[in-house]
C-alpha cells in the first residue's frame, strides 16, 4: 500500500520525542502511514503511538533488539517497508536515524533525502528540500526511486500531538540475521550526568564562549538555572576545555532551535551560527560591538560578560 | 593493518558564507579555495594513527590508500595526502556534479574490491553537501558493520576496534570486527582518541592533525597516483538523487541593541514574550 513508513525512536521501551517530528512529516505528505515501533519493549512504547493518527503500529519486539545496532535493524526496517509496500520510509534526524536511514536506503535500492527541513508537491512531484554548505544555501532534491527514504530535521518539524484514535497494533518479526550483524557488538552506552534538559529538546539555551574561561560553568549554571535551560557552547569554549565537548553547538556539534537562544561571549564564526540560527529569539551579550554574532541576533547587548550574566540572573530572579 | 581513506574536496570550509547564487539557483563557489573536506582530513589523522607506533611516526606499520572522486583538480589534494603520510592515492574520474553519495557509494565498493582493505575511514559527512551517507552506504553495499559518529577508536589486535559513538548527550561503545567502515567526528583528533596496537597507551599525541614537512612534500611526487573509471569498478553511475535549483536562507536581521540588563530583561518579558 502507498504510504509512509515512520520509524519511531525508541530508548529503553519509550518513545523518543524526535519521533513525532518524522509523524509531522508523514501527515504533511498526505497519503496514510504507519509507525513502525521497533527494539526490545516496543510493544509497551506502541500504546503511545496508537493516537496520533496512523493506519497501523507496526511492532517488532524482540530481545535481540535491545540495543541500536544498525545492522540488525536496517533488515527489519528494509523487510517492514517491502512487506508493507510503503514508498516513502521516514525517520528523524538523529544519530539514530543518519545511522540508519542510508542503510536502508541502501538495501531497499531507494534515494535517500538527508536531513531535509520542508517538502512540498509541485506537478506531482515529490519535492525535498535541505540546508546545505553549513547552512548558506537552501538545496532542492528530487528522488529518481520508486521508494524515498527520507530524515527530517527535528528543530524544523515540530512535534505531532496526538489526536486521539486508536491505531491498530500488528506484530511483526524481525528480520534474519546478515553476516554483518554478527560483527557487531554493542558494548555500552556512557550517559552524559547532565540533568539539565537535552540541548535538542530544550526551550531555552544558554550559550558561552571561550572568553568565559575556567569561569564558564560558574557564570553560566545559575543563568541556565533561571531560566530552565540547557548549556551550550562554542566550538573554541569546548576545545580549551572550558566545556564538555558533547556541549557543543554547530557545524561539528549539535543543531539546536529553541525559543530562546542567549550567546554569551560568543563571537559568533560561521560554523556557531549554522548550529542555532533556526533558534526563535537570539540573544548576544559581547563586550566586542562588532562580534558578527550581532548581525543575527534580535537583542544585542554590548558589555562585559561577567558584569551582564550576573545582573540578568537577578533581574530574572526579581521579576519572576 | 591496510586502510582505505575515502576523501573529498570541497570550497573553503570556513568561507562557505561568500558562496553565491546564480539567477537559476546554482550553487557559485567562485572564489573559495579548493581544500579537503575538514572530516576527511581527520579520517586521513586517523588512519595515519592506525598505522605507526606514535613515537617514531615516520615508519608506516602499515598502509594507507587514499581515495577521491573527482575531477583531475583534485589530484593536488591527494598529492598533499601523500605529503602528510598517505603510502598510495586513487582517483576515480568524476565531476563534482555528476554524481550522488550512492554512486560515490558504489563505487567505493569496487575500489574496495580490488584493494581489500581491513577498514574503509571516512569522515563522518562531507562539508558542502553535508548528506552523511556514504560510510552508511558501503558497509552495505560490502555487508560489512559500520561505525559513524565516532569520537574514539581503539584498535583491539588490528582484528576488532572498539568505537565510542558519539550520540545525543552520551557516547555508544560498541565493537567493529575487521573489515569495517567507520566515520570520523573531529573528536577523533584528540590527543587520546585513537589508540593504536602499535603505540604505548601513555604517548599523548599533539591536538589536531598533522602537517607535511618540506621533504615529505618533495618525497610524495614519487608515491604513485592511479586514476580509474566508475566503469572500471562495476558502478551504475545513474544517480538516485538528483538536485535542481538552491535558494538563499531567510537572512536573519541584526536586531536591536540594548543599552543595559534592564532593557534587555523588559524586551524578552514584554515584545518577544519569551522569559
Amino acid at each position: 500500500m502507498a504510504g509512509t513508513l515512520v520509524i519511531a525512536e525508541l530508548f529503553e521501551g519509550k518513545v523518543r520525542k524526535s519521533t513525532f517530528s518524522a509523524v509531522t512529516f508523514a501527515k504533511q505528505v498526505g497519503s496514510p502511514f504507519a509507525i513502525l515501533a521497533i527494539g526490545a519493549g516496543a510493544a509497551s512504547a506502541a500504546k503511545e503511538l496508537a493516537g496520533f493518527g496512523a493506519q497501523k503500529v507496526i511492532v517488532v519486539d524482540d530481545q535481540v533488539l535491545k540495543d541500536y545496532v544498525c545492522e540488525r535493524f536496517s533488515p527489519t526496517v528494509a523487510k517492514v517497508a517491502t512487506d508493507g509496500g510503503w514508498d516513502t520510509v521516514v525517520v528523524t534526524a538523529t544519530t539514530f536515524g543518519k545511522d540508519l536511514a542510508p542503510r536502508v536506503a541502501a538495501k531497499l535500492g531507494a534515494g535517500y533525502a538527508p536531513d531535509i527541513n520542508l517538502v512540498k508537491i509541485d506537478g506531482g512531484k515529490r519535492q525535498y528540500r535541505r540546508p546545505m554548505y553549513a547552512g548558506n544555501a537552501l538545496g532542492w532534491l528530487e528522488i529518481a526511486t520508486p521508494v524515498h527514504v527520507v530524515s527530517v530535521r527535528q528543530t524544523e518539524f515540530p512535534a505531532a500531538e496526538p489526536t486521539g484514535g486508536d491505531s491498530p497494533i500488528e506484530n511483526s518479526s524481525r528480520a534474519p540475521d546478515e553476516p554483518a550483524a554478527s560483527r557487531v557488538e554493542f558494548v555500552k552506552l556512557e550517559a552524559g550526568s547532565s540533568e539539565r534538559p537535552d540541548l535538542g529538546e530544550a526551550r531555552v539555551v544558554v550559550s558561552g564562549g571561550r572568553s568565559l574561561k575556567e569561569q564558564f560553568k560558574q557564570v553560566l549554571e545559575p543563568l541556565a538555572d533561571t531560566l530552565g535551560a540547557a548549556i551550550g557552547a562554542s566550538r573554541a569554549a569546548c576545545d580549551a576545555g572550558y566545556a564538555a565537548p558533547e556541549l557543543q553547538v554547530g557545524q561539528t556539534g549539535r543543531t539546536v532551535a529553541p525559543q530562546l537562544y542567549l550567546a554569551i561571549g560568543i563571537s559568533g564564526a560561521i560554523q556557531h551560527i549554522a548550529g542555532m540560527k533556526g533558534s526563535k529569539v537570539i540573544v548576544a551579550i559581547n563586550k566586542d560591538p562588532d562580534a558578527p554574532i550581532f548581525q543575527i541576533a534580535d537583542y544585542g547587548l554590548v558589555q562585559d560578560l561577567f558584569v551582564a550574566v550576573p545582573e540578568l540572573v537577578k533581574d530574572l530572579k526579581a521579576q519572576s | 593493518m591496510k586502510i582505505l581513506v575515502a576523501v573529498k574536496r570541497v570550497s573553503d570550509p570556513d568561507n562557505l558564507n561568500k558562496i553565491k547564487l546564480s539567477p537559476q539557483g546554482k550553487i557559485d563557489v567562485t572564489g573559495l579555495e579548493p581544500k579537503p573536506s575538514p572530516y576527511d582530513d581527520y579520517a586521513l589523522e586517523t588512519a595515519l594513527r592506525l598505522t605507526e607506533n606514535g613515537t617514531s611516526p615516520k615508519q608506516r606499520l602499515g598502509e594507507v590508500v587514499v581515495v577521491t572522486f573527482g575531477p583531475k583538480e583534485s589530484e593536488q589534494m591527494l598529492r598533499a595526502m601523500l605529503g602528510t603520510g598517505a603510502d598510495r592515492a586513487i582517483r576515480v574520474d568524476t565531476t563534482d556534479d555528476g554524481v550522488d553519495g550512492d554512486v560515490v557509494a558504489r563505487g567505493l565498493k569496487g575500489v574496495v574490491d580490488k584493494e581489500k582493505p581491513d577498514l574503509v575511514l571516512l569522515g563522518y559527512q562531507q562539508a558542502e553537501h553535508e548528506s552523511n551517507e556514504v560510510g552508511q552506504m558501503l558497509a552495505e553495499y560490502l555487508g560489512w558493520p559500520q561505525a559513524t559518529f565516532a569520537g574514539s577508536i581503539q584498535s583491539e589486535d588490528d582484528k576488532a576496534l572498539l568505537v565510542g559513538r558519539e550520540v545525543e548527550g552520551a557516547t555508544a561503545r560498541i565493537r567493529v570486527t575487521l573489515p569495517a567502515v567507520v566515520t570520523v567526528l573531529d573528536k577523533i583528533v584528540h590527543p587520546k582518541s585513537v589508540q593504536s596496537k602499535h603505540t604505548p597507551a601513555t604517548h599523548t599525541y599533539a591536538d589536531g592533525v598533522r602537517f607535511a614537512a618540506l621533504m615529505a612534500i618533495m618525497a610524495a611526487k614519487k608515491k604513485p597516483l592511479a586514476e580509474m573509471k566508475l566503469a572500471d569498478l562495476g558502478a551504475d553511475p545513474t544517480t538516485k538523487v538528483r538536485y535542481g535549483a538552491a535558494e538563499m536562507p531567510p537572512k536573519r536581521a541584526a536586531g536591536v541593541k540594548v543599552k543595559d540588563v534592564k532593557e534587555l530583561v523588559t524586551k524578552l518579558k514584554t515584545e518577544a514574550k519569551v522569559v
